[in-house]
């Protein structure tokens, strides 16, 4: 059984960094390519990144699949691991194992309009699934991505998000909770965006992804607006350790024993209402 | 079943010869068993012969998990000093055999046997199993008021052993359960169990019917609607006001098996390895998230996750209960946190 033992799911995948580029003072991001093939993900799936010595972490894929040769990732210096990786450069290389979760259900989603909110680093794991949908764009119906975060110098894929406001075939609205001087657009939280926003709730899915408390207020706007319980569609937050729905960490206290890393991180409104916390 | 076909898997293993049979076993593979400790209590470990082990015990602080599921598992080495790290999968596991088990420890392995054979496999822990040759022992009588095993159903023998010995006052009946077992008691020569060994054994299992209880009065078909019921109740609010998030109960529980991985690197700073530890879901951090939201913040949810994850969760998911009804929790806890108290707390509430 050693031959399991080595290629079972703690394998370390080797992965090199080929870009790197600190986006704000919190975030770095980075594009990195794996020695043996590709990793195969799907949109809103997850990876652990083992730096060697210090420890591991999930971190989402932000890039689609579409993108082919290697995957990105962006990482916000938030504990002793990802302050560690922000240290790393081109060239350097971490241990990675997955992907992990279950991804967005691009398939059921086919043929649907597609509210995109994303609030802080939520853009990230949303990216992956934005990048997917402007790649497969006929398979859609309208498009709609509302962003939000704290402040001007926060926003994530600047140039990236340059493109998606020049597109015509989506609709784009960001929205700041503080302005700066030089900042012209929205000022206020994600919720003030979603009223303002055409839809029609029976064809539509609303994907949200964010910080904790930010889903409460969104998915209130949502219901209001009549969009389907069922296809309000969340990614969750946990602290997956194994991602193999073992050790624990990343259970959801909900009837159903769903534990982020295996039954999600995506979930629909109606699969996790009973939790305690989204 | 006639007695004669039912002999067939049943030994007979006198008083006198347990401490060649030890001996004999011990020369194969290590073995270990409960042995007295200070201040009443046992611990399993090493022994090379039967004076050495405690036959009648009150289940040792730390279960036999501990040989399937080490406190701390190696699983991986690393090196950091070629122009890129490069790393293997390890892993140690040796033959084993572990003696005198009780009912409760054997239900308690079967229950991580689910949960590491549940894909996506642990092969760390399966190969680990493979190795650990299991006899168990049964219990006659209660340990101490503690247990619960008869709420619980396994306070009476039901699988997951090679060997199973019960007391039969001078001898041991010795039941085989797999062909590892068969050719074990072959080569130690051990009789076949005569007639009257198997009603002397039936004699044993009909008192322990007297004997073994419902120690808490609830039905346990009862407690699935009493969690359904019970996530608000005010028992939660009472272990919470309590516990002091030591981990205490949840280290010793024969079916915790929550974990934490680390990085460790040796003093050289250029190799090192990856390392699996016993985690525990009453420690503050335990749910916590890089961003600052803790999903389990409060002590009382910490311990109502802890129930949950012995009475409700595992019933939809593997059909039984994860509590063993060893006790252990309650004998361990500083606050006096008392498991049998708890589910008659939460089904005098509910049901």
């Amino acid at each position: 059984m050693t031959e399991e033992i080595k290629n079972s799911n703690w394998r370390l995948r080797k992965g090199k960094i080929i870009a790197a580029k600190q986006m704000t003072a919190a975030e770095k991001w980075f594009d990195i390519r794996l020695e043996d093939g590709s990793l195969d993900h799907e949109p809103g799936q997850f990876v652990q990144v083992e730096l060697y010595g210090v420890g591991e972490a999930p971190i989402s894929v932000c890039s689609s699949p579409t993108k082919r040769g290697s995957f990105e990732l962006t990482v916000r210096a938030a504990g002793r691991m990802t302050n560690a990786m922000h240290k790393l450069d081109v060239g350097d290389y971490l241990g990675i194992r997955g992907p992990f979760g279950r991804p967005f259900p691009v398939k059921v989603m086919a043929g649907s309009d597609l509210l995109f909110v994303a609030g802080g680093l939520g853009i990230a794991p949303l990216r992956s699934l934005i990048n997917y949908v402007i790649d497969n764009r006929k398979d859609y119906g309208k498009v709609d991505i509302l962003l939000g975060c704290r402040t001007p110098s926060d926003m994530l894929f600047g140039s990236e998000i340059g493109a998606w406001q020049k597109r015509l075939d989506v609709n784009f609205l960001c929205t700041v909770d503080r302005g700066a001087p030089d900042w012209r657009g929205n000022v206020g939280l994600i919720t003030t965006l979603i009223p303002g926003v055409t839809i029609q709730p029976e064809r539509t899915f609303a994907v949200v992804v964010g910080p904790p408390v930010m889903y409460k207020f969104v998915i209130a706007e949502l219901l209001k607006k009549n969009v389907p319980e069922r296809q309000i569609v969340l990614s969750l937050e946990r602290h997956m350790k194994c991602g193999m729905g073992k050790c624990g960490h990343c259970q959801i206290d909900h009837p159903k024993n769903y534990y982020c890393c295996k039954d999600g991180p995506t979930f629909t409104y109606d699969e996790v209402k009973a939790s305690k916390k989204l | 079943m006639s007695a004669e076909v039912k002999s067939v898997n049943n030994h007979i293993l006198p008083h006198g010869e347990l401490d060649g049979f030890i001996r004999k076993l011990s020369k194969k593979m290590k073995v270990v068993a409960p042995v007295a400790k200070e201040a009443g209590n046992f611990a399993f470990q090493e022994v090379s012969g039967a004076s050495e082990i405690a036959l009648k015990y009150v289940p040792t602080v730390l279960p036999p998990k501990k040989y399937f599921m080490p406190q701390r598992e190696k699983m991986l080495d690393f090196d950091l000093t070629g122009a890129q790290p490069s790393d293997k999968a390890v892993i140690d596991a040796p033959e084993l055999a572990v003696f005198g088990a009780h009912t409760c420890d054997l239900a308690g392995i079967q229950c991580l046997n689910m949960v590491f054979s549940e894909r996506p496999r642990d092969y760390n822990y399966l190969l680990r199993k493979e190795k650990i040759f299991l006899i168990g022992m049964e219990c006659n009588d209660y340990c101490d008021e503690n247990a619960s095993c008869a709420l619980v159903n396994s306070h009476m023998p039901s699988g997951g052993y090679d060997l199973f010995f019960t007391d039969l006052g001078d001898r041991f009946m010795v039941h085989v359960n797999t062909q590892k077992a068969e050719e074990i008691v072959e080569e130690m020569g051990l009789a076949k169990a005569s007639p009257a060994d198997l009603a002397a054994l039936d004699k044993v299992r009909e008192r322990k019917r007297s004997v073994f209880r419902n120690e808490i009065g609830v039905d346990p078909r009862k407690l699935p609607e009493a969690f359904a019921k019970g996530e608000k109740s005010k028992v939660w609010e009472d272990l919470g006001a309590r516990c002091v998030s030591c981990g205490n109960c949840t280290n010793v529980c024969p079916t915790c098996y929550c974990f934490d991985m680390a990085d460790n690197v040796d003093l050289n700073m250029k190799t090192g390895s990856r390392n699996r530890t016993w985690d525990s879901c009453q420690f503050e951090t335990f749910a916590s998230v890089a961003g600052g939201e803790n999903f389990r913040e409060a002590r009382s949810e910490r311990q109502r996750h802890r129930y949950y994850r012995k009475f409700k969760y595992p019933l939809d998911k593997f059909y039984r209960f994860f509590c063993t009804g060893c006790g252990r929790c309650t004998r361990t806890c500083m606050a006096r946190i008392n498991l049998k108290e708890t589910l008659k707390g939460l089904a005098k509430e509910t049901v």
